[in-house]
């Protein structure tokens, strides 16, 4: 697969080459960085007052969504999908947001390390029936997030909780100049972290083989069940964080899985991520959420029923695929 | 252990496993009998005509439901559409009680819009070749925000889900049958003899058992696709006016919960989620079991964040069941 990142030990290649071949790799990501900006351009022609508070509310309302779009394109990279994203997220915020309730932010840091750990082993624990049963994806976590929203509902009935103040002061705000949302740092430096490491790693290799083509992968050698629970213990791992944003920006714990499920599938979708596995990276969903947001934000600039935004993202997501399957079709004929 | 011993323990798996994988609706009518059985014992008296009446009529809006999953699901798609078109029929009939042609044309504008997103969802999926799962998914929230739009615009009318609707959705004859059987009998049958005695039917399972071959032997997959998603968002629509019946209660969200439940009957009936397998019988099945369910693990006082992680638990332990004895043949 073109598509796979330069395996390990691979040769230095000539310094150009390797830049045009990545752009060629990310043109996706590339269009839609581009995409992104003529939008903001178009926000503040629409909107002259957009500026600092657009960009900072901007950054804070991404941030959940960021983080279960990254956690989507994982387990979607690796051919597997995961509908109980939402639910995984309820639940680590819920139990982020219950212990960490008056609470020192020593206990508040033990806390977040113990719910990050706690969404790698509902991952995994995910992945593993979906290896273990050999039940579709689709329906093992879609039967998941039952489970997960049950418990979220057993640890609090109600909305409630408090985040550590820490936590809060982590995302909310600039980072130095006034334009650069904490947020944003947040997701980017988060992501980068955990994602680049093993994308460049044997591991991340296996992720991509195993979407892309199981049977050669398997006969390459490359153990598929364990790879698979390893990325949906990532994927549960991206979600605790998701969760852990979605108490810091709201500063209490929600049991009631918010839509995060379904728009990280659009997002992943939007940002380059085949469904068939195998192809895209993590970065493109998270600009692909940014892009949704913004169209939101300037359909309420442009005092549009907010209603639309809704319709306009089930259009751009439909319209987005045609194209997709049209440009594929024109490639195919050549 | 000797040779006969083991010959005889392995005929017995094969005609289990032959059993479950060809007539799955046997052993589903067991485990519903199981737990009926168990919800007698857990509350003594509790099954009587009239609660079998209840189950009923609460199972046959989530079976219609379940049956565009089932649909879908032949051809190796699934349809999360359902919930937004379900509930935007319920609502657009709501808010047209006092119009001229009153509930009628309801009923007609509602089931129109519906016919609509089934097509657009249709030519996505036939002809453009979009994954089924994102296109329906598109097609809901194009629905569902088309419906708040509408919800802003009618607020001020004033809207009712209408008596007639209550009554086919709610009623029952003699409190013991309930009238949303009409709806749900003649459907039932037009499904079942469809799937098996028409070509269509067979084609549906054609494309979804191997789009290839279905292909090269002249089946044209994009008009049935097409066809198959508005049948599907037409369902949708009936089971969201039962439902709003049922609860009279009309909004844009009614049908929501139902969306998980629907696809876990469809699997739970064995309908196969890859395609080319499964039927509109055991659908039924799976939707009364998953039904009487809900009821065992309300009599057993379970609160609802239990019953939803048990529930959960069931559709895993089920499927991998029917994944075991049908894929190791």
């Amino acid at each position: 697969m073109s598509a796979v990142t330069a395996p390990v030990g691979a040769p230095p290649a000539n310094p150009a080459r390797t830049v045009m071949s990545w752009a060629q790799r990310s043109s996706w990501a590339i269009g839609l960085v581009g995409l992104l900006a003529i939008l903001l351009v178009f926000t503040k022609i629409i909107q002259p007052s957009y500026g600092v508070a657009g960009i900072q509310g901007l950054g804070i309302s991404i941030l959940p969504l960021g983080f279960a779009a990254v956690a989507q394109a994982v387990v979607v990279i690796a051919g597997g999908i995961d509908l109980s994203i939402g639910s995984m997220m309820a639940l680590t915020s819920v139990i982020a947001a219950t212990l960490m309730d008056g609470q020192s932010a020593e206990f508040g840091l033990a806390v977040v390390a113990g719910v990050l750990v706690l969404g790698l082993v509902l991952g995994a624990i995910n992945g593993a029936l979906v290896v273990v049963t050999r039940v579709p994806d689709i329906v093992v976590t879609l039967a998941m997030s039952f489970v997960w929203a049950g418990f979220a509902l057993l640890v609090r009935a109600a909305p409630g909780g408090a985040a550590s103040p820490w936590l809060m002061n982590l995302v909310i705000g600039p980072f130095g100049n006034p334009w650069i949302p904490k947020a944003a740092i947040v997701l980017v430096i988060v992501v980068a972290v955990i994602w680049i490491p093993i994308a460049r790693s044997r591991m991340g290799l296996s992720l991509y083989a195993v979407g892309s083509n199981q049977l050669a992968a398997f006969r390459s050698g490359v153990p598929i069940g364990r790879t698979k629970i390893v990325a949906y213990a990532l994927t549960g791992l991206f979600a605790a964080v998701g969760g852990l944003a979605l108490t810091a920006s709201t500063s209490i714990g929600t049991p009631v899985p918010g839509p995060y499920t379904l728009e990280s599938v659009a997002a992943v979708v939007l940002g380059g991520v085949s469904l068939a596995g195998g192809r895209g990276g993590v970065f493109g969903p998270v600009v692909a959420v940014m892009v949704l947001q913004i169209i939101q934000n300037d359909m309420t600039f442009l005092s549009f029923d907010p209603n639309f935004a809704l319709v306009a993202q089930g259009v751009i997501l439909i319209g987005v695929l045609i194209l997709g399957s049209v440009l594929e079709s024109r490639r195919a004929r050549r | 252990m000797n040779a006969s011993a083991r010959a005889n323990k392995w005929l017995t798996a094969v005609t289990w496993r032959r059993l479950l994988r060809d007539r799955p609706i046997v052993p589903l009518m067991g485990l519903l009998a199981i737990l009926v059985l168990v919800i007698e014992l857990a509350d003594p008296g509790i099954v009587s005509p009239e609660w079998t009446g209840v189950i009923v009529r609460a199972s046959v809006p989530l079976a219609i439901l379940a049956g565009c999953q089932t649909l879908t699901m032949l051809t190796g798609g699934i349809d999360l559409s359902v919930a937004a078109i379900g509930s935007m029929a319920g609502f657009v009939t709501a808010t047209l009680v006092h119009s001229p042609g009153g509930v009628a044309e309801g009923i007609i504008v509602a089931l129109a819009a519906a016919a609509l997103a089934g097509l657009l969802t249709g030519i996505g999926v036939g002809v453009f070749r979009v994954h089924p799962l994102i296109m329906t998914l598109g097609m809901s929230f194009v629905v569902l925000g088309l419906s708040n739009v509408w919800q802003l615009q009618m607020v001020q009318t004033g809207a009712g889900v209408p008596d007639s609707l209550r009554w086919i959705g709610s009623s029952t004859l003699a409190q013991v049958v309930p009238y949303n059987l009409l709806v749900f009998i003649p459907l039932t049958l037009l499904i079942l003899l469809g799937l098996r005695r028409t070509g269509y039917g067979r084609l549906l399972y054609a494309i979804g058992d191997n789009p290839v071959a279905a292909r090269l032997s002249g089946t044209r997959a994009w008009q049935v696709l097409i066809v198959l998603y508005v049948i599907s968002a037409v369902m949708a629509a009936i089971a969201g006016l039962l439902i709003s019946g049922l609860t009279n209660t009309a909004s844009v969200s009614l049908v929501d919960t139902s969306l998980l439940p629907a696809v876990a009957a469809a699997v739970i009936g064995g309908t196969s989620i890859l395609g080319g397998r499964g039927g509109f019988g055991g659908t039924i099945v799976g939707a009364l079991i998953l039904t009487v369910l809900t009821a065992l693990l309300t009599v057993l006082g379970l609160p609802e964040p239990t019953r939803q992680v048990v529930f959960g638990s069931i559709i895993v332990v089920v499927a991998a069941a029917y994944t075991r004895v049908t894929s190791e043949s």
